[in-house]
């Protein structure tokens, strides 16, 4: 299994102790998992995000389970030459930040990247919150990502596979029942950040919507490695050892 | 399928921040919620649950400004569970500050009943004088508080008077003779405000509960507070509870200072505890005298219970 929802470099608001490769790498060996597909941090606050792109193909060359999940901002001139020139250099996946980028629901640029992704062969990752709405800095004026803007996306795709990391029970739920079966199938989510006992949110979800529609996530160096760990670990007796889908063979 | 020893290990935990819920109360899947958090408890390790009920859980009143009625509603509920599950449930007395006569009398009713602390919720603010009395009885009957807590108020959030660590240390300032619990450093809010605010009131333990699980925030609040006033809690998210055990395994703290952490410290303010590592949940059927060993309290077993 591989953490889709990783990454390295600094977060704007707040110290992070460890967001350099080399911890990332000894985290998911402690945790089990056999790589992960590692975004840059950073990148998501650039105008531009190709020096963050550039930093992290550079710093995961030496760490061979780390792969690169690339960052494409679809209403900056020439990103569709700076999408093809990730996919050149091993991008695994690419990484959009609507929201961070003022980007709405209807905004049709980010369809546009979801379209290239799919003729790319990459899966397109959106992240619903970097931090708990509750404790936001004052300068984050983003707002998580909406359920009303992974609809946009997600409605009429036929080709690329879209994973939204960090999303609570609320959005995934809102997302899956307000789309078609067939582009339900081409949406995952990943478990970081979905409740637990007593709520028993992922399990529910888990019973309701398949467990092939998650994918395993940490959200490092955000937060606690440990906890999708032991959110696995705390399912019902009827759901233990449940499978989730495994991306590394996407 | 349930695995023979507890996911955070064997030695003795207790749950500082803990909830149940009851028949008729706001929420319709209340027996759900308390079987949910007895399988995992039990899954864990989890030796006792203290816990508390805030009113009707907003049924016939707000969760955060509970009506007296509510109020005995809800205690009624949580001293019976208590009764039902005396191996792993202690108990809060949930009050409003702002019936205080009432409030008063409902303490010392319950804790004639068996409450081994005071729940305050977000009725009145911490630093507020009609938190005074409540606090007093707090220090006089050995009842330490658990005060819920939003990190770093900035603005007025709907539907409480939330205090933040700055409120709190005022409280504890004047009265240094109660132990306040500092409720969910993981529970919404700036934990790093709240660090600053309390790092020199050492009557103010951090409880570590709530979904937040940031990296780097247990690492600062040892930093401020040191292990010694830490304590372990879960709130309403198991999963995030675990998750902490495991990381603070990981972060340096040493095993006394785990103990501290998971146990002992809890142990040492909640002096109406009347437990005995060993004799709780879980432990009770895994552990026996010879594992828990030196982890003993250094008084030599059962906690003093105060005189009525």
């Amino acid at each position: 299994m591989i953490d889709i929802n990783a990454y390295i470099g600094g977060y704007p608001f707040r110290h992070i102790p460890h967001p350099d490769p080399a911890i990332l790498a000894r985290v998911l060996e402690r945790e089990g998992l056999d790589g992960a597909w590692v975004g840059h941090l950073p990148s998501a606050f650039y105008r531009d995000p190709t020096p963050g792109n550039d930093e992290l193909f550079a710093s995961l060359v030496p760490y061979p389970t780390l792969r690169p999940a690339a960052c494409i901002r679809p209403d900056w001139p020439g990103w569709e030459r700076a999408l093809a020139s990730t996919i050149d250099r091993g991008a695994r996946a690419i990484r959009a930040y609507p929201s961070q980028w003022g980007l709405g629901a209807d905004d049709v640029a980010i369809r546009s990247l979801c379209s290239a992704c799919g003729e790319a062969g990459v899966p397109l990752v959106f992240t619903a919150r970097f931090e708990d709405l509750r404790q936001r800095h004052w300068m984050d004026q983003a707002g998580d990502l909406s359920a009303a803007a992974v609809r946009a996306v997600a409605r009429g795709n036929s080709r690329t596979r879209i994973v939204v990391c960090s999303a609570g029970r609320g959005t995934i739920e809102e997302v899956h029942w307000g789309l078609t079966p067939a582009e339900r199938e081409l949406v995952f989510w990943d478990i970081s950040w979905i409740w637990g006992p007593p709520e028993d949110e992922l399990a529910l979800l888990l019973r309701t919507m398949g467990p092939e529609r998650f994918v395993y996530g940490t959200a490092w160096p955000l937060r606690l490695a440990q906890t999708p760990r032991a959110n696995l670990a705390l399912l019902p007796d009827e759901l233990a050892g449940v499978t989730l889908t495994d991306p590394s063979g996407w | 399928m349930t695995s023979a020893l507890p996911l955070a290990g064997p030695t003795p935990l207790i749950d500082v921040h803990a909830h149940f819920f009851f028949e008729g109360c706001g929420r319709a899947e209340w027996d759900a919620l308390n079987k949910a958090r007895f399988r995992a408890g039990d899954r864990i390790g989890i030796s006792i649950h203290i816990a508390s009920i805030l009113g009707s859980w907003g049924r016939f009143s707000p969760t955060y400004f509970a009506s007296p009625a509510d109020t005995t509603l809800g205690n009624d509920a949580m001293q019976a569970i208590a009764e039902r599950h005396p191996d792993r449930v202690r108990w809060y007395v949930a009050v409003n500050p702002n019936d205080t006569d009432f409030a008063l009398a409902e303490i010392d009713r319950r804790v004639a009943g068996g409450a081994i602390g005071v729940k305050l919720a977000a009725g009145r603010r911490a630093d507020d004088p009609l938190v005074d009395p409540i606090a007093q009885r707090a220090a006089d009957g050995n009842l330490p508080v658990l005060h819920h807590i939003w990190q770093h108020r900035r603005r007025h959030w709907p539907s409480q008077d939330a205090s933040d660590g700055a409120d709190l240390a005022r409280l504890a300032a004047r009265h240094p003779g109660a132990n306040f619990i500092l409720a969910h450093i993981g529970g919404g809010g700036d934990y790093e405000h709240t660090f600053a605010a309390v790092r020199d009131l050492p009557n103010i333990y951090l409880d570590l509960s709530g979904s937040g699980v940031d990296r780097g925030m247990l690492d600062d609040a040892y930093a401020a507070v040191g292990a010694k006033r830490l304590l372990w809690g879960a709130d309403i998210t198991l999963c995030t509870g675990l998750a902490k055990l495991w990381a603070l395994e990981v972060i340096g703290l040493t095993s006394e200072e785990m103990a501290d952490v998971r146990w002992r410290n809890a142990a040492r303010i909640f002096s109406r505890l009347a437990w005995e590592p060993g004799t709780g949940n879980r432990e009770q059927r895994l552990l026996g005298d010879t594992v828990l060993g030196s982890q003993r309290p250094a008084f030599g077993g059962r906690l003093p219970v105060p005189d009525k």
